[in-house]
Parts: structure tokens; sequence; C-alpha cells
């Protein structure tokens, strides 16, 4: 009976989470500045990789702020910003249909070729 | 040679006590800002401004020799031998006059720094190749600002514009030439204020009809800092920058 009330619980609490989180995306601080997720590439032939969020009123002001938050250690070569309100985020609660069915699918790994001694970092 | 290395260190004080004071006005705000994001861009100004203030003293300090160090140099003076202008000591009143009395000193700082990247002196020139990179983002940062602030809301706005009237009349002060400045123009080494201030007027003008601004017409403020004569704000900031080293001589850490 007790496991029961537990398993029915659980899936309330991923919908706050849920909640929580589409908040956070949309989310102004106390003066009314929009989120930014920021993305630095942090030499040149490697991607673009997120590093945070940081509050800004326009793209330039973002742009700003990323240099002088995100690459004042050298961090980077290349910055890119976006609203964060422009990200569609996959929903925590259909995590079990959107990456369950993967886990059993071994054979969709490279991993059955023979490959020749000489090549590395494979 | 010893006039010559006497004009020199004057200069090199009068280049770097710009940077030191702002650096210190600016270093008063770090954990006060605004927002997470513009604290830390305004500290990062600060220590860019302290970074190019050790070239200049250390080679003041190699110059005039003896016991004589960057930080001897940085915290052991008397206010009479601090040669910034007024500008830069400038209280941080709110943003706006922070904003403010950074882009006055910036679009002064950028010009200034692409004449001494030809210096004859090699020192000079090699201090103002690394700092120019610096300055270019700070005016780029705080021209931003003014237009954000002055194009803003009307208080933004009005803040803006108060800040500036205050400000303004102190940038003259930039373009009078003292004598160590003539001497150091004259050999090659230091910078013709008088063309610096045609691009100055110019980026005013330019960032104030984008930010909506007006430039006050108030007649220019008669300040001699570069001679060593500052206002009663300089006693408090050195009150502050001096304190360990007057409270502990010669304390390291």
């Amino acid at each position: 009976m007790q496991k029961n009330e537990r398993k029915k619980k659980e899936p309330q609490k991923q919908a706050n989470l849920f909640t929580n989180y589409t908040i956070i995306t949309n989310q102004y601080n106390m003066k009314g500045n929009p989120i930014w997720e920021v993305f630095i590439r942090s030499k040149n032939g490697l991607e673009h990789r997120h590093v945070g969020s940081l509050h800004a009123e326009d793209a330039k002001m973002a742009m700003e702020n990323a240099r002088d938050v995100y690459t004042r250690r050298q961090e980077g070569v290349s910055i890119w910003v976006v609203e964060s309100k422009h990200i569609t985020a996959s929903n925590p609660s259909e995590n079990g249909e959107m990456f369950d069915p993967a886990k059993d699918k071994a054979y969709r790994h490279p991993t059955f070729y023979d490959l020749p001694d000489e090549l590395e970092h494979i | 040679m010893e006039n010559k290395n006497k004009s020199l260190i004057d200069y090199l004080l009068i280049l770097g006590d710009n940077s030191l004071i702002l650096g210190h006005r600016l270093s008063e705000l770090c954990g006060h800002g605004p927002s997470l994001e513009t604290d830390i861009a305004l500290t990062n100004i600060s220590l860019d401004l302290f970074g190019q203030v050790r070239s200049y003293f250390q080679y003041a300090a190699e110059l005039t020799g003896g016991e004589a160090t960057e930080d001897t140099i940085a915290m052991k003076r008397v206010d009479r031998e601090y040669r910034h202008t007024w500008l830069v000591e400038q209280a941080n009143k709110d943003f706006a006059y922070v904003i403010g009395r950074q882009f006055l000193f910036d679009a002064f700082h950028l010009p200034l720094l692409e004449q001494l990247v030809n210096s004859k002196d090699e020192m000079i020139a090699a201090v103002a190749a690394k700092s120019i990179k610096e300055s270019r983002y700070h005016l780029r940062f705080s021209s931003s600002w003014m237009e954000r602030l002055g194009d803003g809301t009307q208080e933004s706005h009005q803040r803006m514009q108060t800040a500036i009237n205050d400000l303004y009349p102190f940038t003259y002060e930039f373009f009078e030439e003292t004598a160590t400045e003539k001497i150091m123009h004259e050999a090659g080494i230091g910078a013709n204020l008088k063309t610096i201030e045609t691009t100055y007027r110019q980026t005013i003008k330019d960032v104030f009809a984008k930010a909506n601004l007006e430039i006050p017409s108030a007649p220019p403020r008669k300040t001699d800092g570069k001679k060593g004569i500052h206002s009663e704000q300089l006693g408090f900031i050195l009150a502050e920058l001096q304190y360990m080293q007057r409270a502990y001589p010669n304390m390291t850490w």
C-alpha cells in the first residue's frame, strides 16, 4: 500500500521540476532583464559549448557580459549568445518515451567492426 | 640626461596616475555593482587599469633608482605628488556617474594610446601596444552604456544627462599641456594633445548624438590635477588606498 503511494507521488514531483524549468528559462531578473544562454568555442576547430547563462537587456549587452563573465581567463575564441526563451527544451516528464527506448539497442553503436591496429583514438 | 629622466618619470606619473585613481574608484564598486554582470565588468576594467599602472610605475621605479619600486610610487606619495586629472577622482555617485566618468576617460585614453604606440621611448610604446586592446574594449563598453542609459527610460536619461553636466567641464584638463607634456611631445616620446582633442570632441559628438544626450555648454573647470593640485576627494581616496602601507610600513603578503 505504501509502495503504491510513493509511486503515485513521483510523477507529480517530475511535473513540479518541469514547471520550475519553464519558469527558469523565461525568468527575468529584478530589473526586468531577460536571461541569455552563453556558448563558448574554446579554440578553433572545436565546437561551441554551453557554459552558463546571464542577464542582459539586449544582444549587444549579452555579448559584452558574456565576454566579461565567461572569458576573463582565456576560456574562448568565439562567443554565441541566445535568449533563453528561444530554446525549446525537452520535457523531463516525457523522459521515458524520449530516451528509454534507446537503452537496449546496443547495435546502434558502431562497435561491430574489426579495426586495423594502426587506427588510434576510436 | 638627468633632466630628461626627470621629465620622463614625471610623464610616466601623468600617464599612470589617471589609471591608478580611476582603477581605485572602480575597485570601490567590487561587490556593489548594479548586477553581477556589470559588477564583474567594472572590476575587469579596474584590473586592466592597474595592470597598465604597474608597467608605467615599474619603469618609473627603474629610472628613479634607489629604493623606489612600483609600490612605493603607487602607495607612498603625498597628495600633491599625484598627477591625475580631476575627472578620474570624481565619486561613484550613481551608475550614471560611473559610466559617464568612464566614457569621458576612455574616449581620451584610446587616442592617447594610439599615439603612444609610436613613442620613441620603447617601453612606453610597448605598454601602449599592450593596453590599446583593453582600452578599445573599455570604450566600447562605456559608450554602449552611454547609449543605453541616455536613450533609455526618462529616468535613466535624466540621470545620465545630470552626470554628464557635472563631469564634462573636467574634460578640458586632459588637453591643457603641462611643461612636462610639452617636453615629451617635442622629444617624440609623448603624445600630441591637440590632435587627440580633435578626435575626442568628435567621439563625444557621435556618442552623445546616439545616446540622445546634450553636450553641456558649461565653461571648463579650471583644474590643475596634472600639476598636483587636487580636490578634497583625493584625501579620502588616499586614506583608503594607502592605509595598509601607512599603518604597517613595508608590509607584504
